[in-house]
This record gives C-alpha cells, structure tokens and sequence, in this order.
C-alpha cells in the first residue's frame, strides 16, 4: 500500500495548484476562513434564543417564520435558506443530527463541532439517543419524550432551549451568554 | 447512493464524544485552508453545485472518507471533482507534496478543464413548483424501495418504513439529478415521522424520527397512522 500523505501537506499543494491556476487567492481564503472564526458562530443563534425567551412576539414569529425572524436579527446565508425552530419543554427534548453528511445551521451556530461530523453521533443518535445523549453528558428522565431530526435535506433546525430557572429579570445581553452551541443542537440542557 | 457516507444506524464506531466548550471550528490551520479552499473551488467548477459535491464525498472510499476527518474528506472530494472536471491532472496533488518535499518528481502537466455543464435557476436550493402540494400533514406513508447507485437523500435506514407526514416543507433540487447536473426537477419536501419501533424493531428504544423527505420517495398509504 503507498504512503498516505498528510492532509496538511495536501491542502498545501492542492492550493498551490489552484494559486497557479488562479482559482483561487489566499487572501479571499483568508477573508473567509476569518469570518466563520470570528463573526459566524452559536453567539448569533444564542442572540436568536434569548431574543425569543424575553419576546413573545418574536417567539411567535420565529415558530411562523424561522428563516424571516432569524434574517431580521441580522443571521442569513449559506446553510440557512429555510429555518425550523424546535422548543424544548418539559415533556419532549429534541436533538439534530444528519446522517448523510453533517449538515448544519451555519448562519445561527457556525461550522459543526466535532462531535456533530463524528461517524459515531451521526450513526447511533438515530437509533438510541437515550444512550447517546447520556454518553455525551445529557441524560434525560425517563418521562421525557425525544424527538431526533435527521436533517435530510435542506431544512434546517435551531433548538430552543428551555429558559433557565432565576433568569426572569435578566435581559437579552444577559441571557445570550447562557445559551450553549450544544444545547441549541440537543444535546445538553440549560 | 449506498455508500460509507450513509451512515444512519451503523453500529461499530464507538461511543459519542462528549462536547467540548469553546471548540474552535478549525482544529488546525490546514483545516481552514482546505475549507475555504473547498468552498471557492466549488464555485469555479460547478457553480456551488452542492449536491455534486455531497455525491463525490459520498463517492470516496471508505477511507478517504474517514481517515483525515471532515475536512481530510472535503479536501478528498473537492480533488475528486478538480480532476473529474479537468482542472487538475490525476495525481497532480500527490505529486506537488513530494516536489514540496524535495523529491525529484515530473509534475504532469494541466490539463484542458472539461466543465459539467451547468446554470442553476436561481440561486440556493429552494425553488417554486406549479403543483401543490400532494400530501397533507397526517396523511400515513411509506418510503421507496429504492438502491440507488447515484445521489439520493433517502437515507438506507428510511426506505421501505412507514410513517406519517409531520409538516410540507417548500420545494427543493432534487439532489438525485441535480447532484449529477442532469436537471434541477424541484420537488416538493415533507417532514416524515417514523416511530422508532418502524425503524428498529420492537425492542427499540421509544423515541420519534423526522427526516426531511423529498415527494418522489414517498407513496401514500390508506389505513391508520403508524403510531
């Protein structure tokens, strides 16, 4: 079998290669690889959540219209055409996975996490997700319904966590900071 | 398509990794390279055929899918693409890290790029369609029995299952010929809800399944719902 060579040193070629070919320029690489560190990640769904917890009427309009509510707050593109909201309660807890790649609401949340792209969540969470939620930390009572979506197309999903006890006086600057990245995918709670 | 990237219900990769607080999204810097790299590359060859590129990871082997992780098989696929469309010459990547490394290697030389043809509608992947919509939320159906060789969205663990629509989503490219630029034919999608028992058996645990299903996979079925 020949040696496999290193992804570092195959990204390095191939975009010398499309450099040579003036397909790409490294600066535009740069200008994008900074965006989506920086500027594009959960803190925008986190603002969504919280702007939700303390606006009866945006919730409303976010259960209505996903992809309006969210766009009005300033989060669209790539990833995000069309927008769900699923709200936890106390009786039904849902979690999001994609089975065939790892599809994923970049404008709210960013590029995926690790655990979101991982052959085992995005094997077993359709299959045992009692199991696979306590495996990663979120184990839920037995009373709690689970409802997975396998994001299967181009739909995609933000998950409303349910609002902290004792946060009643805080505002929406208070409150984003509170909302995890994993809890508005389904697998922690707040 | 049947494939590796399919992989709803595979056992055999361990437990789930617990979530890390604060993970940044690119885990080394040749991550991000081969990310955005990805990404612009796409729109010169395909127009951000994002369906063509979802089939050629699905094409990969098995081990240039899993072995470099996510971004190891987005760099996998986009050469994969690179060289169906002419842009690079096969073994043009390998060659240049060993000419990197100092080894005294040819280079082959580029090619002449042969392009698919391609021009979306509109941009993104939602589109209109004349019909409405020919299912109703709550009306009970069953998936296909299909095989596919090529792109499909109707993952192997969902065909041939019984389930009820749940919601009508707005019309998509249908992946199965858009991904292999042989025509956009939009499709309306539903949300489908199976009850895990449908998928796994009887001694499952209980839970409910949405997947996100294009018209074409889905045939009405008389009778009570599944659940």
């Amino acid at each position: 079998m020949t040696e496999r060579l290193s992804p570092a040193e195959r990204t390095a070629a191939l975009e010398s290669l499309l450099v040579e070919r003036e397909l790409v320029d490294p600066s535009v690489m740069d200008g994008f690889i900074g965006r989506y560190e920086r500027d594009v990640g959960p803190m925008n769904g986190a603002r969504v959540v919280a702007t939700a917890w303390t606006d009866p009427s945006y919730l409303e309009w976010l259960r209505k219209d996903a992809t309006a509510a969210i766009a009005d707050l300033g989060f669209s593109g790539p990833q995000g055409e069309h927008m769900v909201v699923l709200e936890q309660t106390d009786e039904v807890h849902h979690v999001v996975v994609c089975t065939l790649c790892s599809c994923y609401p970049w404008p709210v949340l960013g590029l995926p996490p690790s655990w979101y792209k991982d052959p085992a969540y995005r094997s077993r969470v359709v299959r045992e997700p009692r199991a696979v939620l306590a495996e990663m930390g979120c184990p839920l009572p037995d009373d709690v319904g689970i409802q997975v979506w396998d994001s299967s197309a181009e739909v995609r999903y933000l998950v409303v966590p349910q609002r902290p006890a004792g946060t009643e006086e805080l505002g929406v600057d208070e409150l984003a900071p509170l909302v995890t990245r994993d809890a508005m995918v389904g697998v922690a709670r707040l | 398509m049947d494939s590796i990237a399919d992989m709803g219900g595979v056992l055999g990769y361990g437990p789930a990794s617990r979530p890390m607080a604060d993970e940044p999204p690119f885990a080394e810097p040749w991550e991000g390279r081969a990310f955005a790299m990805t990404v612009l590359a796409m729109g010169r060859i395909s127009g951000r055929n994002l369906d063509a590129f979802r089939h050629a990871l699905e094409r990969l082997s098995p081990l240039d899918y899993l072995a470099d992780g996510y971004y190891g098989r987005w760099l996998n696929a986009a050469e994969l693409m690179l060289v169906e469309s002419a842009v690079l010459a096969p073994g043009a990547v390998d060659t240049r890290v060993r000419r990197d490394r100092g080894e005294d290697v040819a280079e082959p030389a580029f090619p002449e790029p042969r392009k698919p043809e391609y021009a979306p509608s509109a941009p993104g992947s939602l589109r209109e369609v004349a019909d409405p919509p020919r299912l109703a939320v709550g009306q009970a159906v069953v998936t296909a029995d299909v095989h596919p060789r090529g792109p499909s969205k109707l993952p192997a663990y969902l065909r041939r299952r019984r389930g009820t629509v749940t919601a009508v989503r707005p019309a998509h490219v249908l992946p199965d010929t858009h991904g292999v630029f042989v025509g956009e034919n939009p499709q309306q999608v539903y949300t489908v809800g199976f009850d895990s028992a449908e998928l796994w058996g009887p001694d499952a645990e209980p839970f409910r399944l949405h997947a996100d299903l294009f018209d074409s996979y889905l045939a009405a079925v008389t009778g009570t719902e599944d659940s």
